[in-house]
């Protein structure tokens, strides 16, 4: 390999370090007008009345829109789409648009939105899982779902649990908390819309430029080739800003009234309201085992606040259930969960969507096992492992998995086993796993997931692909896999991304998809140049195609502008195309679709810190993370995603939440909303093992999502080492360490957590047969 | 993004002009020095004036004077930074110069003044956002509202007085010199204050603080504690300054001032009278912070449960004494 | 509305007036009136230090600074850092080499406090480093790579 793997610097990295790269926000149109939202002030009302005459007197305004000019419906999931750009029936959370300005400048938008009156009719919001479960006090938040406020129900039996929890030695039930928490991205989000000549184009800080595609095409009426949507350089995104938005719908709209450009970036405050980040989970979880802790059935419970709508929560609620089987051997297994809706910030997908809970839980909940059979944790994990290779219970297909060696080594690397034991310092390991790409796309089509087209002409090679760089290197990635196809390097290659106008499609950056799936489509359409570069080549030598050596700028004895010449001369224009589709790998059932993924990555983390008994208080001394990549293509980026990981995980654990007093968000600003600062950032020690993924590209797998995973309980793992004490909620705050102290104090159970798990109405659990079960009958 | 409303902004060429212009307008201006602690207010409108009057830029404010008695003066708008950067000052008052390196973050500390952080504003986590955000919630007593939200049946405000640098001022006897339209007059810092979140400060809104004025060292060892989440940028959610004379191994004079715990810094006399005359060994320790302690009664207004920083506070003020005790304090 | 007012201060070398209100901050003076758009924002209130720039060397927040405080001041921002459109400074190079950068929204915020930080202190430690970038928070890198690219900047600017 010549570029793959190899330490290079990003393709527009140098933009980025001289400020000329332009995010949303900093682009300027000509004769552009400035967009303001007016949100709504309670958490759930009737809109009775709307009014923008007095906004539309305020000098330097030109349009203002309320609901009834956006009446069409949109929301990322086909079965839930329950969002109005502008709300003009009812508000359903603090934040909830219901009405815009577009004006000369923002200042004056800002003015002319208080001169809008609304009239309200207040009604009594649901502020918690527990509320959302019980009859409503008026009617329910939506018109779909229920009982009372529940959105969305699953319960799924995989194997014989009867039997399973009948063959073990010891059985453990264990109920957590995960607080909400959400993306807190450094780039507040922004779009701006363009409507000239019938065509629509929106600029918009999205990770999701496809599926904004389709929902501004609905809402607007327009064809989807009336519509172009560019991702803008992305000031972060981690699932913030993968649903279509209020503003992009807006901004359009507006354009279109206006026949101006119009811009809207939120307020800080603004992006915690429109936030999808992480649903607060609560859960419970049963599990027998042998006594050597091998597991013989499980028994998972989850309950979801979803906040105000739908988002990406019915594949959240899912995935709550779906991975626990991806690292453990679990030969009967039961999952049930619901979302329910509550007024307040929606929820949605924020790195690890919907896995970081259960994880936390799973861990801590086999720590406690092996504490129960008095056996090493580590040990209890490696005995119930998933081996490569192979189908998990609920139909998950495991091809290269790396669990064995990512243990090894950064329990060799902390020495975990020899650390010193004193009250007040300890250490916690803990793994994980992550897709690399989902298996399915969030709407039903057979086309490919990622599609990638190259040029060649006269200015060199240009790739096409629809990929969306977020920062986490995407570009870096196509780029590469070209060059090492081509002999040339990644910047060489002229890249056009993210462009729904000029790019084909690709489904965007969430789950970890896009190096698998982007790399595997830029793979093809790469091979594929390739291949007819070389024949031409091959032709000029006069040798056969299988002589001509590719690489450092040569097609064999040519020099790759003269192959290309060459090549030209004889078949005019020269483009190729390749794309990915993930080979079939839902199960049977219904409810499959989510959990399935061409590869899994594994991480594993040690959490070495210092908790003080007199205050509660942690300090994180150094975290060491193993990482199955599969094949790093690049490892300068691999590394910094192992270490943003690990950042944002002990954030969740330690510090971040989305925290309400009732129905309102307690803290929406930067001060508030705790972010690890430099000084707060213990040292990370990163160990990649290559596993080389079958279907990966040159064996790649994911790497933006994973490493967040196991940090959580291995911080939770870690401060029971050192006091002694559970604290099974996080963010795990000092409070909560010494309220652990206290009832441990008391001879009460020595932990911190929910005390037992709601009833809930869950439907009828859909048996499965597990898959060796399943071909036994076929 | 969110951005000011108008105003009109002053630059007086004088101490005394900045005082006279502010009398003028009567209540109307506000001044402003670094503005870190103000601008943020403005753009949440917790405060609207018309006109603010600059005085970060008046040369007679911005310089460090040591006196002939030993003592030191320093303007009101000499900025954090430049105190924590003064070797000197360092020597004599370590536990203030202390203070000033944990206010908030480094580029704050560059702008922000260390008149403007004895004046900080009060804080509460029901008033210290968005007029959106207020408006939400409803508003209260201290702006645009008649209840008090942490303490609905209250008559009064609890907001948090948040300076750092005051409970060591305080702790180390300074005095503030203060012009205003009628003339100068000099009052201690601890006569600043007064316990009311909305009206804290007994300054005139047509005074200006134009310098700390620091005691000779005298012996005086110092040092502040500084309780909040992440090392860098957050607002104390309770703090402790100690100052201490010791001869002999003996606490000859004591002063221990809180805070975070209160609307003003809080003077915790009957435990630093406890000391006196004692070794600092654990018991006199223990029982200072423990007395220190009781007063504190945090509400529900600032960072992390109020029932853990009522907690925290003993173990702050222990650290605090032990600080000051130590060698070079 | 407010009077207009005029400033005059020098960016990046260059000595510019401006029109503008006395309540508009520096940031939005670099970014809508002069078209200086590498200053990024990330919360307007002094929390995230995304807006820094060097107002006579030294790191402030731009979205706190009112006109009439840069009066007569020299401004630097992150278009000011390079020396050439070829030549990076040091520090751009090594955020560059190690992966410093990931979404890039903190970066020119960080570069200029590195800078100036590097200008007082050549060799700063590691620590010395986590306090001077203490005000900038970062979302993606978790701050190590930003660590080691002060580090390989220092050694480098030191030769
Ligand atoms: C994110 C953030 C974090 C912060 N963290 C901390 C912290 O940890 N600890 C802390 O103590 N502070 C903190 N602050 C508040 C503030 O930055 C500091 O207190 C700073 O020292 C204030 O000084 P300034 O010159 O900027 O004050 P300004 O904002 O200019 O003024 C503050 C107040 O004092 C008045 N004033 C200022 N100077 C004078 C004077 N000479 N005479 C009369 N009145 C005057 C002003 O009218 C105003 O009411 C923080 C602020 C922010 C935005
Ligand atoms: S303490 Fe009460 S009155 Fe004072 S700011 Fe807070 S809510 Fe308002
Ligand atoms: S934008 Fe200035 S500190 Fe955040
Ligand atoms: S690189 Fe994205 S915020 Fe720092």
């Amino acid at each position: 390999m010549r570029v793959v793997g190899k330490p290079l610097p990003k393709v527009d990295v140098r933009a980025k370090v001289t400020g000329s790269t332009l995010y949303a926000d900093d682009l300027v149109l000509p004769d552009m007008l400035f967009c303001k939202l007016l949100r709504s002030p309670h958490p759930y009302a009737r809109i009775k009345r709307v009014d923008v005459r007095g906004a539309l007197e305020v000098e330097g305004v030109v349009a203002a829109i309320t609901g009834d000019d956006l009446p069409i419906k949109y929301g990322i999931l086909p079965v839930t789409q329950d969002e109005h750009a502008l709300e003009n029936e009812k508000v359903r959370y603090v934040g909830d648009p219901v009405a815009a300005v577009a004006a000369y400048d923002e200042e004056t938008a800002a003015l002319a939105c208080e001169r809008i009156v609304v009239e309200y009719e207040v009604l009594h919001p649901v502020t918690s899982i527990e509320e959302a479960l019980s009859e409503p006090v008026d009617e329910p938040i939506h018109d779909y779902g229920g009982p009372a406020n529940i959105h969305k129900m699953a319960a799924l039996a995989f194997g014989d649990l009867e039997s399973g929890f009948a063959q073990a030695d010891h059985i453990r039930e264990d109920v957590f908390f995960y607080e909400g928490n959400t993306h807190l991205p450094m780039e507040e989000h922004s779009a701006i819309a363009s409507y000239v000549d019938g065509k629509l184009t929106l600029w918009s800080s999205t990770q999701t430029p496809h599926y904004v595609h389709r929902a501004v095409s609905k809402v607007m009426g327009l064809p989807m080739s009336a519509v172009r949507i560019v991702a803008t350089p992305h000031g972060g995104g981690f699932g913030g800003k993968t649903d279509p938005f209020s503003h992009e719908m807006v901004v359009c709209k507006l354009a279109m009234v206006t026949g101006k450009p119009v811009k809207c970036t939120l307020t800080r405050e603004e992006v915690f309201y429109a936030h999808r980040g992480r649903h607060p989970v609560l859960m419970w979880v049963r599990t027998g085992v042998k006594r050597d802790g091998k597991i013989t059935a499980m028994h998972f419970k989850t309950a979801l606040d979803g906040g105000a709508y739908g988002s990406y929560g019915v594949a959240t609620t899912f995935y709550t259930g779906a991975l626990q089987t991806a690292t453990y051997d679990i030969p009967a297994y039961r999952f049930e969960g619901a979302r329910v809706f509550t007024n307040k910030a929606p929820c949605g997908p924020k790195r690890g969507h919907g896995t970081p809970q259960p994880r936390f839980a799973l861990e801590l909940h086999l720590d406690k096992i092996a504490e129960d059979l008095g056996l090493d944790p580590v040990e209890v994990r490696r005995r119930n492992y998933v081996k490569p290779n192979t189908t998990t219970v609920n139909w998950l297909r495991i091809t290269s998995c790396g669990l064995e060696e990512i243990t090894n080594r950064v329990i060799q690397a902390s020495g975990y086993h020899r650390r010193r034991r004193v009250e007040g310092h300890g250490m916690g390991f803990a793994v994980a796993s992550y897709l690399s790409g989902a298996g399915l796309p969030i709407y039903w089509n057979k086309l490919p997931h990622s599609e990638c087209q190259l040029k060649l002409d006269r200015g060199g090679v240009t790739a096409y692909c629809g990929a969306t760089d977020i920062g986490q290197g995407s570009d870096t990635v196509i780029a590469t896999v070209v060059a090492e196809e081509l002999g040339l390097w990644p910047s060489d290659i002229r890249l056009v991304t993210g462009d729904t106008g000029l790019a084909p499609v690709d489904l965007g950056s969430y789950s970890s998809r896009v190096t698998f799936m982007a790399g595997n489509a830029a793979l093809d359409a790469a091979r594929k140049l390739r291949d007819l570069l070389v024949e031409v080549a091959a032709e000029s030598m006069g040798c056969s195609p299988g002589e001509v050596e590719v690489g450092d700028g040569k097609i064999g004895a040519l020099s790759f502008e003269e192959t290309a010449q060459l090549a030209q001369e004889r078949y005019g224009a020269i483009s190729t195309a390749g794309s990915y589709r993930p080979p079939d790998l839902a199960g049977p059932y219904k409810g499959s679709g989510v959990g399935p993924s061409p590869a899994y990555s594994y991480s594993a983390a040690v959490v070495d810190l210092d908790a003080d008994s007199k205050t509660g208080i942690v300090q994180v001394n150094k975290v060491w993370l193993a990482h199955d990549i599969g094949r790093s293509i690049n490892p300068i980026s691999v590394r910094g995603q192992v270490e943003g990981g690990v950042y944002m995980g002990l954030g969740e654990a330690l510090m971040e939440e989305q925290a309400y007093r009732k129905a309102l968000h307690k803290q929406p600003s930067m001060l508030d909303y705790k972010s690890l600062t430099f000084v707060d950032m213990p040292e990370v020690e990163t160990i990649l093992v290559e596993t080389n993924d079958p279907e990966g590209p040159y064996g790649a797998k994911e790497v933006g999502q994973g490493p967040l995973l196991p940090v959580v309980p291995a911080v939770a793992s870690a401060i029971h080492d050192a006091l002694g004490v559970w604290v099974d909620q996080v963010p795990i705050t000092p409070d909560k360490v010494l309220k652990a102290l206290d009832a441990k104090v008391k001879g009460e159970a020595p932990r911190f957590g929910p005390k037992s798990f709601p009833d809930i109405p869950y439907p009828q659990c859909i048996k499965v047969d597990p898959p060796h079960v399943a071909t036994q009958a076929v | 993004m969110l951005r000011l409303k108008p105003f009109k902004y002053l630059r007086p060429s004088t101490v005394e002009e900045a005082a006279s212009l502010a009398a003028e307008l009567n209540g109307e201006a506000m001044m402003v020095a670094g503005g870190t602690d103000l601008v943020p207010k403005l753009k949440r409108r917790q405060m609207e004036p018309s006109a603010l009057i600059g005085i970060g830029h008046l040369e007679e404010l911005k310089s460090v004077d040591h006196l002939s008695d030993g003592g030191v003066s320093i303007g009101a708008a000499v900025t954090l930074s430049k105190v924590v950067g003064d070797g000197e000052l360092l020597q004599r008052y370590p536990g203030y110069v202390r203070a000033a390196s944990l206010v908030s973050s480094p580029p704050l500390r560059n702008l922000g003044t260390i008149g403007g952080n004895l004046l900080v504003d009060t804080r509460c986590n029901y008033y210290d956002m968005t007029y959106e955000w207020r408006q939400a919630v409803g508003f209260c007593l201290k702006k645009d509202g008649d209840i008090c939200r942490v303490a609905p049946s209250s008559p009064r405000c609890w907001a948090v007085s948040s300076s750092d640098t005051a409970p060591v001022a305080i702790a180390l006897d300074a005095s503030v010199v203060l012009v205003g339209p009628e003339g100068r007059r000099e009052v201690p810092v601890s006569s600043l204050y007064q316990d009311d979140g909305i009206r804290y400060t007994t300054k005139q809104p047509d005074e200006v603080v134009a310098f700390l004025h620091f005691p000779p060292k005298d012996g005086w060892r110092s040092s502040y504690v500084k309780l909040r989440r992440r090392g860098s940028i957050d607002f104390p959610i309770g703090g402790a300054a100690a100052a201490l004379r010791l001869q002999d191994g003996l606490v000859t004079e004591a002063r221990i001032v809180l805070s975070g715990v209160a609307s003003h810094p809080v003077i915790a006399e009957e435990a630093a009278s406890c000391l006196i005359g004692r070794h600092l060994d654990d018991d006199a320790i223990t029982e200072a912070s423990e007395k220190a302690a009781k007063p504190a009664k945090p509400l529900d207004n600032t960072d992390l449960a109020y029932t853990w920083r009522k907690r925290m506070v003993k173990h702050l003020v222990s650290q605090a004494i032990t600080e000051a005790a130590a060698p070079g304090r | 509305m407010s009077d207009s007012i005029v400033v005059g201060f020098t960016v990046n070398g260059r000595r510019r007036e401006v029109l503008t209100k006395p309540h508009h901050t520096l940031l939005e003076i670099l970014r809508e009136d002069l078209g200086l758009t590498g200053t990024k924002h990330g919360c307007e209130l002094g929390e995230c230090g995304a807006c820094t720039v060097l107002v006579d060397g030294i790191p402030q927040l731009s979205c706190l600074l009112l006109p009439h405080q840069v009066e007569g001041k020299e401004i630097t921002t992150v278009e000011g850092l390079a020396k050439s459109g070829d030549e990076l400074h040091p520090l751009q190079e090594a955020f560059v080499e190690v992966g410093a950068v990931q979404c890039g929204y903190c970066t020119p915020g960080m570069l200029l406090t590195a800078k100036a930080l590097l200008d007082e202190n050549p060799a700063p430690s590691r620590q010395e480093i986590a306090e001077a970038l203490s005000g900038n928070i970062c979302r993606c890198t978790g701050y190590e790579s930003i660590t080691r690219a002060v580090e390989l900047a220092a050694r480098r600017m030191e030769v």
